[in-house]
């Protein structure tokens, strides 16, 4: 009986835990900066550098909603996360938002109970093989030996591949992507697989870059993005439009250099709403007029920190392909500021 | 009569041994050659060192130090195999230190150093008596140095000692059955709730401090070397305290002791630390701050004290059971039997075990790395995700296990010289 009594007051404990957090956003000004959840390191992605500061594109997620609560992106806690503890360390309060390349899936959204507040990479599941091998199309991997991180969707996305095609492979199962890499190198297997921009990270850090060739074929739909918990769409609003500010403003021309220009006033009535010279969107999310302005200033627009993260001038040279934006054919598309 | 024909009258000079029975033939042929099967033995090592020294040394001879990238490094290399030991160059500091402040590394350096400090006098038996004194202040000292802030903390923290010795004192001549229960309660009292104010009042009164440096600053073999000498030191004490417990005659108390011990000997390690760091959240009410350095050194401990009783238990077997009836017969009673008699034979018996516990458990503190916190391992998955030093493998892996070795091969060769030092038996 009594162990009962403990173990429910430990349960109701649990459930009021969930309930005390529904203001976000008045947590995080009372503790100075954003929790931010990042992976433990993923090239391009998040990454200590020799300083100990953390870079990378799914870090400037965070950087800009510091950028946009507090007027300074440094005000962010990184809490480094792995694969198996990203999720609790969300539901459990122990980060405000995470933004650790994961994929937007229905359970992850309706089951676990977050809500991802967008895409900033639209990626996808593809191959990778030595050129010696002479293989053009992944339809023409038959009875291939396959190098493959387990517990991951990628593993799911090729045995569903393989079978749509009715094509047999030999699974060589691995833990983490720098042992597959010297597995894939060893000629442990013939083929990488994992996603798209990993492998073309993965491929520019070879000696011998040239030997390798990236299969044309992209045979799963990963969309990664920050999530917050479910029960609190302030916050959710707040992370949401921070992310869609800094793709709104690549659209509209907004850079981080002539960003003080703009915001004196422009011809452009969007502009002036989101840099706060024009409307009231600021107060809306209960931040400050130049939210958006300071995520320019301080963070650079989408197409900035993409090129200089992970895009073609830096050394993981990834292409803008399906992350540029609408206009330019890709699938980057910010409601309006309005 | 029978004739003699031939006396000798001087000695021989002594001859030279035969040329295969000294010096180094000698060696040879009685280790190496010995027989036909340690002859193809000994050429096929040999064979095997030179090819790996063939192969294995060039990479290192060619090891290039001064670069800012694994592209550079390459480069450098011109296409000959080499080892780019510039990441450890460039990344060192992190290695050792993680996300410690680079103006503060002093800090956690005076704390390792006054770690021998304090160990000494435990471990040597030169050293004077007196630094018995700052072994017991240290932990709250090391405390200090490593996460900063007011001084007052881990002194009103370690007054919660005195406090306990004190209610213990004054309590045994008035109650003598209580004392020893309430000289255990106060200290906890003490530090659930007098520690935050009193520090508070202090700290305001006078206010003593350094720069405060936060848990998640931790990294790399500083946040190794605390989990694992936290978890080395309070083990062994909590091992020695289970192993008397399940052989106590009283009911309770060996239940307890059993249950603890079959439970966490039952359960994975990661298991423990997994509900360290994510179950516990759950539990909590949100916005404690329990810090996720205390919670793994606290599962940390607790496993390495299953263990660590049982080997204990172990050397507590080996005792004869006269030993045990000759401390009765002295009239000693149970806890100077087991001080004075039984534990010093036990634990000299133990020492081998014990010594692979602890280096089990050090070695065991890299599992941090699969709940997100950045040990030697972590750290090197972090630095292949920069950029500048993606593509490396080898080199990062190479230096922690370098590392780590110079500990445990210390704490091994200091377990030999205690063997040796404690010998009494003649044979």
């Amino acid at each position: 009986m009594k162990k009962t009594l403990l173990l429910g007051s430990l349960v109701a404990t649990g459930f009021g835990a969930g309930a005390a957090t529904a203001a976000t956003l008045d947590d995080v000004r009372a503790a100075g900066q954003v929790k931010c959840g990042v992976s433990t390191g993923l090239a391009g992605f998040s990454a200590p550098d020799a300083n100990g500061e953390w870079q990378g594109f799914d870090v400037a997620v965070c950087r800009a909603v510091a950028a946009a609560v507090f007027g300074d992106p440094s005000k962010v806690q990184f809490v480094s996360t792995t694969g198996q503890t990203r999720f609790t360390a969300l539901a459990s309060g122990e980060v405000d938002v995470l933004a650790r390349n994961t994929t937007w899936t229905f359970s992850r959204d309706a089951d676990l109970k977050f809500t991802f507040v967008g895409v900033n990479y639209y990626d996808g599941q593809g191959f990778m093989v030595k050129k010696s091998l002479g293989v053009s199309s992944a339809r023409e991997l038959d009875g291939a030996t396959v190098c493959i991180q387990t517990g991951t969707t990628t593993e799911l996305n090729l045995a569903d591949y393989f079978r749509v095609n009715n094509m047999s492979y030999e699974p060589v199962p691995i833990e983490t992507n720098a042992e597959a890499l010297q597995q894939y190198l060893a000629g442990a297997c013939d083929v990488y697989t994992t996603d798209a921009s990993g492998l073309a990270a993965s491929r520019a850090t070879f000696a011998d870059p040239e030997n390798h060739t990236i299969l044309p074929e992209i045979i799963s739909k990963e969309p990664l993005g920050p999530l917050v918990r479910h029960g609190d769409d302030e916050w959710a609003d707040i992370v949401r439009w921070s992310l869609n500010a800094m793709i709104a403003a690549e659209e509209y021309g907004i850079t981080s250099a002539n960003v003080e220009e703009l915001a004196k006033g422009t011809a452009n009535p969007e502009i002036n709403r989101l840099l706060g010279t024009e409307g009231n969107l600021g107060a809306m999310l209960r931040l400050d007029a130049p939210w958006a302005k300071n995520i320019v200033t301080m963070v650079g627009n989408y197409g900035e920190v993409f090129n200089s993260t992970i895009g073609e001038a830096t050394p993981i040279g990834l292409a803008r392909g399906l992350n540029a934006q609408w206009t330019q054919g890709g699938l980057l598309y910010a409601p309006p500021f309005r | 009569m029978a004739e003699i024909r031939f006396v000798r009258t001087a000695m021989l000079p002594p001859q030279e041994p035969p040329v295969s029975q000294i010096g180094a033939v000698r060696w040879v042929r009685e280790n190496l050659f010995s027989g036909w099967l340690n002859g193809v033995l000994t050429v096929a090592s040999a064979a095997f060192v030179v090819w790996l020294a063939l192969h294995v040394g060039p990479w290192f001879m060619n090891a290039v130090w001064n670069a800012g990238s694994l592209a550079e490094c390459r480069e450098i290399l011109a296409g000959t195999d080499g080892a780019c030991l510039a990441v450890i160059r460039d990344r060192w500091p992190q290695l050792l230190f993680g996300f410690y402040p680079s103006e503060l590394y002093w800090r956690p350096t005076l704390a390792l150093l006054l770690l021998f400090v304090a160990l000494a006098p435990a471990l040597f038996p030169a050293v004077p008596r007196q630094l018995l004194w700052f072994s017991a202040i240290y932990p709250g000292l090391a405390y200090w140095l490593l996460w900063g802030g007011t001084l007052w903390f881990p002194v009103v923290a370690l007054a919660g000692f005195a406090v306990g010795i004190a209610v213990f004192i004054a309590l045994r001549p008035v109650l003598p059955l209580v004392a020893p229960f309430a000289g255990l309660v106060a200290p906890v009292f003490w530090w659930l709730f007098a520690v935050v104010p009193v520090t508070g009042l202090l700290a305001a009164v006078l206010p003593v401090g350094i720069t405060p440096v936060r848990s998640d600053s931790f990294g790399g073999f500083t946040l190794s070397i605390i989990i694992g000498v936290t978890g080395i030191a309070l083990s062994l004490p909590l091992g020695i305290l289970l192993a008397l417990g399940r052989k106590s005659d009283l009911f309770l108390v060996k239940t307890i002791c059993v249950g603890f011990i079959e439970f966490i000997r039952g359960v994975p390690l990661i298991t423990l630390l997994f509900t360290a760091s994510l179950l516990l959240n759950y539990f909590l009410p949100p916005g404690t701050n329990f810090d996720i350095i205390l919670r793994v050194v606290i599962m940390v401990t607790l496993f390495a004290a299953a263990y660590m009783a049982e080997v204990i238990r172990g050397g507590l077997a080996a005792i004869p059971r006269g030993q045990y009836e000759a401390a009765d017969s002295l009239g000693l009673d149970y806890w100077k039997a087991m001080r004075l008699i039984v534990l010093p034979q036990a634990l000299k018996i133990s020492i081998p075990g014990i010594v692979n516990t602890f280096i089990g458990l050090f070695k065991d503190t890299t599992l941090v790395v699969f709940i997100g916190l950045l040990d030697p391992i972590g750290l090197s998955t972090a630095i292949r995700a920069n950029t500048n030093w993606n593509g490396i493998y080898w080199e990062l892996f190479l230096f922690i296990g370098a590392m780590f070795f110079v500990f445990c091969f210390g704490m091994s060769r200091y377990s030999m010289h205690l063997e040796r030092r404690l010998k009494t038996d003649h044979r």
